[in-house]
């Protein structure tokens, strides 16, 4: 996926550049306004993560403007301000969803994919793997012509395995993945959505096989 | 508010000053007219008497070389027309008495005056009032200076004195309560204006600061003027305030999300257990400022909000869509299903739409905060006899404490949840945005055979 976000703090922009690329995230950083059309007129992204707050201006100028050039992007404000009435203002002009700084980021990327499945479309993000097929989108695990739905968790535990074949991902790479940092969560809870994948995998060519005092990989059945 | 402790009144001040005024007025009328009565009444007395001295003046003549008279009668009779006093008179020839009493003497100028003399003195124990005309009359021999003496007793005119005196109080007396009645309907007409503007000033809504417009006379202007500069103060300074409010959020949230995701950066690359717990405490601290400056901003903009209600036409089922839709995917990191049962019928309701889904994001906020994963939430929408009632039931821990209206209160938050982020702000702001629209939240703990767990309740009442 590709995103461009406008923020004209330098510092917070490079962390979150950072912290999207951890997940296979392309991001483009743009400090203002100017920048940020300069970009979207040349590139396509998948999503915009928008300020308000800006130095050559207010974002949602930008926002409205955006939203009458038809320009279908879908757009995540950041913003500082927490008062209902500058959220309700914000979804009139058009943006599709807001997250109000400091953000916590499993919730940012939980929005941004909730925006991304609203949109629909993008078939193209399909993974194969040993004749299963997951839709990100539709949140469904298809082999043999049986469909599955995952919840959430479980999808996002699923997309990581078949983001990366046969790499071996431990426990604790996994847990910051799949939990928000202000959970409590114990290790083994990784086992239980692990049992559960397997419980979906049973009898597709895909297995997570148990790879000790390391982690887990997704590899094909023998 | 303090009450301000009135010092003195106007109106009262003004009606004593035109009381006074009125007051003094009715004296010197009391007083001119029993001067120009009594004066009428005394030159009646003198003329009648003027016209029977004279009279008998014109009576006297000569007969050989004596002065006589023939006392016209009809003379003394005219002076008993004004009233019973008693009558004196005395005709004198060079100083002899011709008739009359010898014994009354007036004062008279020497020779001959063309007016007659009037005078005044005590005369058998009364006060008389007296004429003396003065006459020649020509006999053969000589001219005779006859002096006609006619005096009368004062008792009717003390009478008619009495009677005018009466009178004049009386006018004085009617004078001062027509002018003090009009002098209290004259303070109040006056001071109307004032009232007026009052009355504009107290009948605003508290959040209508808008400059005041009453027609008002020249003399208030000063007033309204300064009044409105006031106002056009405490209007700046509010509008002050929200931007200082929104541009210190700004000032303090943008570092703070540095910091935290740079965290999130650390903590991902990190490998030792004792430093991931270390980071992960961290940021836990800053969720936990962040997310108490959110709150307190929220309780200050409800506040706000609620001090000056304002009200529209909203549909409660929509804002619960509305709400249940913006957090689901915060529901959903958590495998968290929220199950809306809707009990039908219409949920129009009068209320201010920001302050209803700032609570209702309140309750849904908790009620997911305090979830375990893969559990669900249930949102009712129903309805009794007198309320719209929008409960939400989780199937979480629950309210811990022996008084569960106590986690209602500002900064009390339950026993039993220490290990999880809060500010205890939340259901404050929730338990005032119900006060504001007259209703309630009821909290309590249901049993569910799927699993128990909080149970909050926000009742409004029915239009």
């Amino acid at each position: 996926m590709r995103f461009l976000l406008v923020e004209d703090s330098a510092q917070l922009a490079r962390a979150v550049c950072e912290r999207f690329a951890l997940d296979g995230h392309a991001v483009d950083h743009a400090t203002g306004l100017n920048d940020a059309s300069a970009f979207v007129d040349t590139t396509n992204y998948d999503l915009i993560l928008l300020d308000i707050m800006l130095p050559d201006g207010d974002g949602r100028d930008f926002l409205a403007r955006h939203r009458q050039a038809k320009n279908k992007t879908p757009v995540i404000v950041l913003t500082a301000r927490s008062q209902v009435s500058d959220r309700i203002t914000l979804l009139d002009l058009g943006a599709d969803d807001y997250v109000t700084k400091p953000f916590d980021f499993a919730e940012l990327e939980a929005r941004c994919r909730a925006v991304l499945r609203r949109q629909g479309g993008a078939a193209q993000n399909r993974l194969e793997f040993a004749g299963v097929i997951l839709d990100p989108q539709e949140a469904t695990l298809t082999a043999n012509d049986t469909s599955q739905n995952l919840r959430n968790r479980e999808l996002r535990l699923v997309e990581i395995f078949f983001a990366a074949p046969a790499q071996i991902f431990s426990k604790n790479h996994l847990m910051d993945r799949l939990f928000s940092l202000s959970e409590d969560v114990s290790e083994n809870a990784i086992e239980v959505y692990v049992g559960r994948l397997r419980k979906k995998l049973a009898g597709t060519g895909a297995e997570i096989e148990t790879v000790r005092s390391l982690g887990y990989r997704l590899v094909a059945r023998p | 508010m303090t009450s301000l402790l009135p010092k003195g009144s106007m109106q009262r001040r003004l009606v004593i000053q035109l009381s006074l005024i009125a007051l003094l007025l009715s004296l010197v009328l009391f007083v001119i007219v029993r001067g120009v009565a009594e004066r009428a009444a005394a030159d009646t007395q003198d003329n009648i008497l003027a016209a029977s001295a004279t009279s008998i003046a014109d009576a006297l003549f000569a007969e050989g070389g004596q002065v006589r008279l023939e006392l016209p009668y009809s003379a003394l009779s005219m002076l008993g027309t004004i009233s019973e006093d008693r009558v004196f008179y005395r005709v004198l020839v060079d100083g002899e008495t011709l008739t009359g009493y010898d014994d009354l003497v007036a004062k008279a100028a020497l020779g001959v005056p063309k007016q007659p003399e009037f005078s005044t003195f005590e005369y058998r124990g009364e006060q008389v009032r007296a004429v003396v005309v003065t006459r020649l009359v020509s006999s053969q021999s000589h001219q005779a200076l006859v002096r006609i003496v006619v005096a009368q007793t004062r008792l009717g005119l003390v009478q008619i004195s009495s009677r005018i005196t009466l009178l004049a109080v009386a006018i004085g007396i009617a004078f001062f309560f027509v002018a003090t009645g009009l002098s209290l309907w004259a303070a109040h007409s006056a001071l109307a204006p004032l009232n007026r503007v009052a009355g504009a000033v107290t009948r605003r809504g508290p959040s209508d600061l808008r400059a005041v417009q009453t027609q008002a006379p020249a003399e208030l202007v000063p007033l309204i003027t300064a009044l409105n500069s006031l106002i056009e103060r405490l209007k700046s300074s509010l509008t002050r305030s929200e931007d200082f409010i929104v541009e210190a959020a700004h000032r303090v949230r943008t570092p703070l999300a540095t910091v935290r995701t740079q965290a999130e950066v650390i903590h991902r690359g990190l490998e030792k257990s004792k430093n991931k717990t270390a980071l992960r405490e961290m940021i836990r601290a800053i969720d936990e400022s962040s997310r108490s400056a959110g709150q307190l901003l929220d309780h200050a903009m409800v506040n706000f909000r609620a001090d000056q209600f304002q009200t529209e036409a909203i549909d409660l089922r929509k804002l619960m869509a509305e709400t249940v839709e913006r957090l689901s995917p915060t529901a959903e990191l958590k495998d968290i299903s929220i199950i809306t049962q809707d009990q039908g019928g219409d949920f129009d309701f009068d209320g201010d739409p920001i302050l209803l889904q700032n609570a209702l994001r309140n309750i849904l906020d908790n009620a997911i905060k305090y979830s375990p994963a893969d559990s669900n939430i249930t949102v009712t929408l129903a309805r009794d006899a007198h309320n719209h009632i929008l409960s939400f039931a989780d199937q979480g821990r629950g309210f811990a404490g022996a008084n569960l209206s106590d986690h209602l209160q500002r900064f009390k938050r339950g026993t039993n949840v220490n290990d999880i982020v809060g500010s205890g702000l939340g259901l404050t702001i929730v338990d005032e945005v119900a006060r504001a629209h007259g209703g309630l939240v009821e909290i309590t703990n249901h049993t569910d055979p799927k699993g128990g767990g909080a149970c909050v309740s926000f009742y409004l009442p029915l239009v």
